[in-house]
């Protein structure tokens, strides 16, 4: 029995790697939970335009590579994250003025938004993988981790190592980072108190003299932001390719639904509970069990609920279970 | 005027007569899919066996041979069964170097070559499951049956007085099939696979499978997988979270994309892929270089053994008939008879013309076993100060 070893082994293969695709998920459903509250649609295109966003990251970290620019031991992609957003932002606004907008002026119905998002996410999943194919593309530099599994044990003299990789730090404080201002944004400024309005009641918005159009090009700049950070995080953490961040629109409405769409702490607690739900359903307990329990107790099977492929099941379930007991989500957002 | 219509006439004529004795051999690999970079090479060498068998002149009383090419998609049984059936029934081929992959290959032959009498011989299909397909004598491959390496693999293991090894493979016929005859083949002689578990292709992130194999354990990690594809994410989330750090690379691994990426992490790892020692590989080495192809690369000796078993037995049955020839496959491949070297094709032709033995050693050291099959010879590696070394050949 040796506790010690027990929570060391849970940790690096539960709670580092957890916390770290909660963040990612959290910040990827905060996107799509504001288009919902403010738009009023689900839009399945956010994906893929988080690919796109990590996509021009990603070719703006490879010139910067190539002309010598660093962050030292922090991966370069943070200094191109701003022209990532920027291109994310220009792609959002011209793609709402395009087609978003008519269906605005129409009133058409929620449903007929979200047909038009999958016409969206075609279009952009095909932009995407024009312009950077659809193979895996690696852009993580710098120094890979704050603590290798080998150095933590030689210096604790442990059984079990803990690895912690420098994107996945950066993962969480950056997430932190974000939503504490996005918080900010919708709470103190002027814009966000607009926006604030605007989702909780659009009629009584207009009459007090809020610009709709306004709300609306602020949204999609946050969500554009929002959606490159998650996608540059998550190509840094793993690694880059298109067809996995259409994969990713799984959990990540998952997420939004669970805490409750249109609601931005909902979406916060949902990515971390999905990604939790994930990890520890679809973790080989043994290891950690043998560790904890007394040698007569020590399990000899793995100890595991479900194999790994079925990760995305698992979400699918929590989704399944939310909307038949709790449609509007934990923190009480829309229902769907 | 006169002579110029004349001459066209004797040349329409001498074209129309090479065409009624031309012989045809389909060439049906997967050109698009996950193994598309290995398919040209693999071409090539089949070409270069007809493009020799042509020159000598010797082929059934001068007979010229053209290849056509089929697609099977690698992983798309529909699109390989449909390729099958156009190069037999519309090209009308009278043999088929083919298909690549174990599944695709499978569905071919059960649906195209059995039903229309066809022979196929696969260069590179090594499912063990081939072995015992009921096939009517008509499929034959140069590659060796996974059940071989999985032989192999535990003899390596156990030569290194290893025990206990969890084993991760990538989720289709090929891994599966490597895996699984790995495992008996392993646990018959005493050593304990702790874990067996698959893995997805094209996945960002592999820590969770990784979090599995850690915690069933072992010494070694065996990743039968593509090198291109998972299992090379396999390998860095087993590095990154420290769960293993020696690992066991069989043939869809070993390659110089590994060595580069994974040289110098992964220090005393070893391995092994089919490969034969010997005058064989060198001969087709040069020869390849000079056709301008890459004679190196995985199976690419292999296709042009296919081609030149086919061909051999149809000169020595005399008939292109693939029902008559294919019951001397296994007589030109194997022994009596003289040694016949890439390269020495034309010879071959006459000596079975004048009614001699052949024993067809070839690119790839040919030896039929079984139901057809290559008895198979492995080159084992490991990695010294991040290059990869031959430590021998079993």
């Amino acid at each position: 029995m040796d506790l010690l070893n027990a929570i060391v082994a849970l940790s690096n293969f539960v709670l580092v790697p957890a916390i770290a695709y909660g963040s990612q998920l959290a910040l990827g459903a905060l996107g799509v939970t504001l288009i919902y509250g403010i738009l009023r649609f689900s839009n399945f295109a956010h994906g893929d335009t988080m690919a796109f966003g990590t996509m021009v990251t990603i070719l703006v970290t490879w010139w910067m590579q190539s002309a010598g620019i660093s962050l030292g031991p922090l991966p370069t992609a943070l200094l191109a994250l701003p022209f990532g957003m920027l291109g994310c932002i220009a792609l959002l606004l011209v793609t709402d003025r395009l087609v978003y907008r008519f269906y605005r002026e129409q009133k058409a119905k929620p449903v007929i938004l979200v047909i038009v998002s999958m016409g969206v996410m075609f279009i952009l999943n095909g932009l995407v993988r024009f312009i950077i194919g659809p193979d895996d593309q690696r852009f993580a530099d710098g120094e890979r981790f704050i603590i290798t599994a080998r150095d933590f044990k030689q210096m604790t003299g442990l059984e079990e190592g803990l690895a912690i990789k420098t994107t996945q730090a950066l993962t969480v404080v950056t997430a932190v980072l974000v939503v504490a201002l996005l918080f900010w944004f919708l709470n103190r400024t002027r814009t966000g108190k607009s926006m604030r309005a605007y989702s909780d009641n659009e009629d009584l918005a207009l009459l007090s003299g809020i610009n709709p159009e306004r709300v609306v090009m602020y949204t999609w700049m946050i969500v554009a932001a929002l959606a490159t950070v998650a996608g540059v995080l998550y190509g840094l953490d793993k690694s880059f390719k298109p067809f996995t961040y259409f994969q990713l629109l799984l959990p990540i409405f998952a997420a939004a639904i669970v805490g409750g769409l249109g609601s931005p702490i909902g979406a916060i607690a949902g990515g971390f509970i999905i990604a939790f739900s994930e990890v520890t359903i679809t973790y080989a307990w043994k290891k950690v069990l043998g560790h904890a329990l007394p040698e007569s107790l020590a399990p000899d099977g793995l100890v595991q609920l479900l194999s790994t492929d079925y990760k995305f099941a698992v979400s699918f379930v929590i989704l399944l279970i939310v909307l038949l007991f709790r449609p509007t989500g934990l923190f009480k957002g829309k229902s769907v | 005027m006169k002579k110029l219509l004349l001459a066209t006439a004797a040349t329409a004529l001498l074209a129309g007569a090479a065409q009624a004795e031309d012989v045809k051999i389909g060439i049906l690999l997967g050109f698009t899919g996950p193994l598309e970079s290995l398919s040209p090479d693999m071409a090539a060498g089949a070409n270069l066996a007809i493009s020799e068998v042509n020159e000598s002149g010797n082929f059934m009383d001068g007979a010229k041979i053209s290849s056509v090419n089929g697609d099977t998609g690698c992983i798309d049984a529909s699109l390989a069964v449909a390729s099958a059936e156009r190069l037999i029934t519309s090209d009308k081929v009278s043999g088929i170097v083919g298909g690549m992959c174990s599944g695709e290959t499978t569905a071919a032959l059960q649906n195209a070559a059995i039903p229309n009498g066809m022979v196929m011989i696969s260069p590179s299909a090594t499912s063990p499951a081939l072995s015992t397909i009921e096939d009517d004598g008509l499929f034959f491959r140069t590659s060796p049956s996974d059940a071989r390496q999985g032989q192999v693999m535990a003899d390596i293991l156990n030569d290194r007085g290893i025990k206990e090894v969890a084993v991760t493979y990538t989720n289709n016929d090929y891994g599966k099939g490597l895996a699984d005859s790995f495992q008996a083949a392993f646990e018959k002689s005493g050593g304990k696979v702790t874990l067996n578990a698959a893995h997805e292709d094209g996945k960002a992130d592999y820590s969770a499978e990784v979090g599995a194999l850690a915690s069933a354990g072992g010494e070694v990690l065996v990743v039968a997988g593509y090198v291109d594809q998972g299992g090379a994410g396999i390998i860095n989330a087993a590095l990154d979270s420290g769960a293993f750090d020696t690992f066991m690379f069989p043939d869809g691994m070993i390659s110089e994309t590994l060595e580069k990426n994974f040289g110098s992490k992964v220090e005393g790892s070893f391995g092994q892929h089919p490969s034969a020692a010997g005058d064989g590989p060198e001969k087709f080495k040069e020869m390849g270089k000079a056709a301008g192809f890459e004679p190196t690369n995985a199976f690419s000796p292999e296709s042009y053994d296919a081609a030149s078993l086919i061909l051999l037995a149809m000169q020595a049955a005399g008939s292109t008939d693939p029902n008559v020839y294919k019951t001397k496959i296994m007589d030109v491949a194997n022994a009596p008879g003289e040694k016949i070297l890439p390269g020495d094709l034309g010879k071959a032709l006459q000596i079975l013309k004048d009614g001699g033995d052949v024993d067809y050693v070839g690119a790839s050291s040919v030896e039929l076993i079984g139901p057809g099959e290559s008895a198979g010879s492995y080159r084992e590696i490991e990695f010294k100060d991040g290059k990869m070394d031959t430590v021998g050949y079993r």
